[in-house]
């Protein structure tokens, strides 16, 4: 841990956190239609980022590291990307 | 026992226990403390894309049944859900803190760290298992409709890796009481804190998908 | 083990018994034991296609029931793909040379490289315990079928996931030991192509591997908690098992032969006597491949009812993944070009990959493409294709390695004769087993089908000769190998690759002094040859 004193960022970092899933539950109860889930899920990230790269000081490490953090990610999207293309366009013969 | 030794081996690989006769290392502290971090970091990836199947199949099936996926999500306890999230981030926390403490050579505050961890591990799982008998005994089961399949599974693998991290921490939490970690000697913290920030981060997704916005 | 007894004893003799390899950290140790397992089950399996290939001898029941022939080639399939040919090479020759190549005294992580194997031990038990009751599912465990049958379904796709187990980690070892040990000097441009091939099998094993494994235990889900994900008649989608399924299964092709082409890499150079020819473009194709491989997945699926637009997306990508592999094949050739070529029984078999792989490489591009595939799809031309590339490709890598390396792994020579007249009847064997198939397949005869109508008679007769010829070429490979004709210096082959700078055997931590690279790992024909 690079900084001077873990322990306050650490407390602050969970303070955020802890806001950060008020504003989950509390936005849930307004209907954004469509929104819903884009709005969830970049208040999700937001806590995600912050975790790995606080509490699991992602910050501090090298590219390689950041490499294999990320990459799962844009396979997790071609999963998705790819087999929701063929469901939804799919034509019923 | 046995298991829990095994169980730990997966995550954290230089410090296992057959043969007992502590072998001489051929490679140098520092390599062997960045390689562990390299590794787990590796291993994290895999765990985020076994879930992956998971979170693409609700992103297929949520957009295919817009309606199962809300009627279902208000069918869940939204109070029980948030007080999970809290325990977790709160554990998350704890984990931090002992990391960043047994660089500092503060055991002791490592050791209370870790029981609370572990203590916050549990009350999610008996959390949990008050909400799945809730649903069971609704006669609500894994096959009722895609949306419980997508709770179900997700929530299970889930907790599976709860109580795996429950028990890699309660490893170290034991190893600590037997004085062989310091700040020469943490990566066995630093991994297993690794693991438990990623049930974290899963979790810190399957919560507003799950209860909030289905 | 005390570092003092570690360098005067060779890797094979420090240490005797059951326990001394079963509880070895010993990264060469090991790969050896690999090699034992996978040989076991190649033997294992391919008997099991040669009651299939002898069925087929004639129309209708020659030797055993439907229901048994189902069994044959779920079993040939299962056990060749999971237990043979994914840990295949990458296990074996991996863990045996990648620390050699690089320069370190072990992998990374020695004990958890013993916990993989052990995991691959109780993976394959696990999945043979399944013969109580066998599956008749295909390796592919398709859904809804698979959902349905009465046979072991669970027990197998149990054995399959922590197969995956004993993979992943594997991987992790190899791409975190050749970060983190990689010896004074020796930079990723001077790495072995090797190195390089295994780092991105290492790459596929540890990030399709998983993706795998959820589906497998959500299959395990649906049949035991009734799960609805794969299951049309609950509102699931069979189709998407199929792709989870592929998004491992295509890369899983690239773990699979990218080992073998980093061998062939390796064995060109040394038997031409020349430095490879695109070090560079060797090495970052692997890279390329392994990216690539993630983006076709759906190239199996074209006939599985996925959408039109999807299936376009997939051919199109599906010719880019040929580009690398393309690159491989002609830098390969012009490594050979103006070389003095040494036919020697490695170099055979490296030479029969290229001839193979090439063929098994092309048909696949009439597979990628949609109209062409329509009609092929499931036929024997699939079948003759996947061999071309996994026997033809792979396997003959394997053998390729297994006779290169033979000196070094067991310090002995073998009889250069007999091996050559082994590799001739294999590689004749295995032509006449496998390109009748291509024949079968264009005129319509179905893959994985019990019966057959009249007129493919005599291919398929042609075919079960071929597997004849191959079997005993097999048989004559392991006698030449288990018969060695004497002592291996520690260099025989002239090689100035750092595996062979040690004793033959090398000793049980390899390097007493970490050496410092200076040069390329391909430099024949220069000053640092001659003093080799």
């Amino acid at each position: 841990m690079a900084s001077s004193n873990p322990y306050k960022t650490y407390l602050n970092i969970w303070l955020l956190l802890m806001f950060l899933t008020f504003i989950t539950v509390y936005v849930a109860q307004f209907d954004f239609g469509t929104l819903n889930v884009p709005i969830a899920l970049l208040v999700a990230s937001i806590k995600a980022g912050v975790v790995a790269l606080y509490f699991m000081h992602l910050k501090y490490e090298d590219s390689m590291t950041w490499i294999f953090a990320t990459y799962p990610l844009f396979l997790l999207f071609l999963l998705i990307a790819f087999s929701a293309t063929d469901i939804f366009t799919r034509v019923a013969n | 026992m046995q298991i829990m030794k095994f169980i730990k081996s997966l995550a954290y690989p230089s410090e296992m226990l057959p043969p007992i006769v502590e072998e001489e290392s051929h490679f140098d502290p520092e390599t062997e403390h960045s390689a562990a971090k390299l590794g787990m970091w590796l291993f994290l990836a895999t765990e985020l894309l076994l879930f992956g199947g998971l979170f693409a199949a609700y992103a297929i099936f949520r957009a295919k049944y817009p309606t199962m996926f809300a009627e279902g999500s208000a069918s869940l306890d939204v109070v029980l859900g948030t007080v999970n999230t809290v325990i977790l981030i709160f554990s998350s926390w704890t984990v931090a803190v002992a990391v960043s403490a047994i660089q500092e050579n503060k055991i002791k505050l490592v050791q209370v760290m870790l029981w609370i961890t572990i203590i916050c591990a549990a009350i999610f799982g008996i959390n949990k298992y008050f909400e799945y008998s809730y649903k069971l005994s609704n006669g609500i089961t894994p096959g009722t409709d895609i949306f419980y399949s997508i709770y179900f599974a997700a929530t299970g693998v889930h907790m599976l890796h709860v109580f795996i991290g429950m028990a890699v921490l309660g490893v170290i939490l034991k190893k600590t009481y037997e004085g062989r970690y310091s700040k020469e000697n943490f990566t066995a913290i630093e991994i297993g804190g690794l693991y438990w920030h990623l049930v974290d981060l899963i979790w810190i997704y399957l919560f507003p998908l799950l209860y909030l916005v289905g | 083990m005390s570092h003092s007894h570690s360098f005067d004893k060779h890797y094979l003799e420090d240490g005797k018994g059951f326990k001394s390899w079963f509880f070895t950290h010993d990264h060469k140790r090991l790969g050896v034991m690999y090699l034992w397992a996978i040989g076991i089950f190649f033997v294992l399996a391919a008997i099991a296609s040669f009651l299939i290939r002898f069925e087929h001898l004639s129309p209708g029941q020659t030797i055993v029931s439907a229901q048994t022939y189902n069994v044959l080639f779920t079993l040939h399939g299962a056990v060749m793909v999971f237990l043979f040919i994914v840990p295949g090479v990458a296990a074996s020759f991996g863990n045996f040379l990648i620390p050699l190549m690089i320069g370190a005294r072990d992998v990374i992580f020695p004990k958890l490289n013993l916990y993989s194997f052990w995991i691959y031990c109780a993976g394959s038990l696990i999945l043979l315990l399944s013969l109580a009751a066998p599956v008749d599912t295909g390796w592919t465990f398709y859904t809804p079928y698979s959902i349905d049958t009465g046979t072991n379904v669970i027990l197998v796709t149990f054995g399959v996931f922590v197969l995956g187990f004993s993979s992943i980690l594997t991987g992790i070892n190899f791409i975190v030991s050749m970060h983190k040990l990689r010896a004074p000097g020796l930079t990723w441009d001077r790495l072995p192509l090797f190195c390089w091939a295994a780092y991105a099998t290492s790459l596929l094993q540890v990030l399709a591997t998983p993706v795998v494994g959820i589906t497998l235990l959500l299959l395990i889900g649906e049949r035991y908690f009734g799960l609805g994900f794969f299951d049309p008649a609950k509102g699931g989608d069979p189709v998407l098992f199929q792709h989870f399924f592929w998004f491992y299964s295509h890369p899983a092709v690239y773990i699979m032969i990218l080992p073998a082409m980093g061998i062939i890499s390796e064995v060109i150079p040394v038997f031409s006597r020349k430095p490879i020819f695109g070090y560079k473009a060797i090495a970052y194709s692997s890279l390329a491949i392994a990216l690539i491989s993630f983006l076709v997945w759906g190239h199996h699926m074209f006939t599985s009812g996925q959408s039109k637009l999807i299936n376009i997306i997939f051919s199109v990508i599906t010719f880019a993944v040929a580009v690398p592999t393309a690159i491989k094949v002609f830098n390969w050739l012009w490594t050979m070009y103006k070389g003095s070529v040494e036919l020697s029984t490695a170099m055979l078999y490296s030479l029969a990959f290229i001839f193979l792989f090439t063929i098994g490489g092309l048909t696949g591009l009439f597979l990628g493409a949609l109209a062409a595939d329509i009609h092929l799809h499931d036929t024997y031309f699939v079948v003759a294709h996947m061999h071309y590339v996994m026997i033809g490709g792979t396997v003959f890598g394997l053998f390729s390695a297994i006779h290169f390396w033979y000196p070094k792994m067991w310090g002995k020579m073998f009889d250069e004769f007999k091996a050559k007249i082994a590799f001739t009847l294999i590689f004749i064997g295995f032509n006449v087993v496998f390109f009748p198939q291509f024949i079968l397949g264009t005129q319509g005869m179905p893959r994985r089908y019990f019966n057959y109508a009249p007129e493919f008679e005599s291919l398929h007769q042609l075919s079960t000769y071929g597997t004849w010829i191959l079997g005993v070429g097999f048989i004559l490979m392991l006698y030449t190998l288990f018969k060695p004709v004497g002592v291996a210096d520690s260099n025989p082959y002239r090689s100035v690759s750092l595996e062979w700078s040690m004793p033959s055997p090398p000793p049980t931590l390899n390097f007493e002094e970490i050496p410092t690279v200076t040069t390329s790992t391909y430099d024949y024909g220069t000053k640092v040859e001659q003093e080799a």
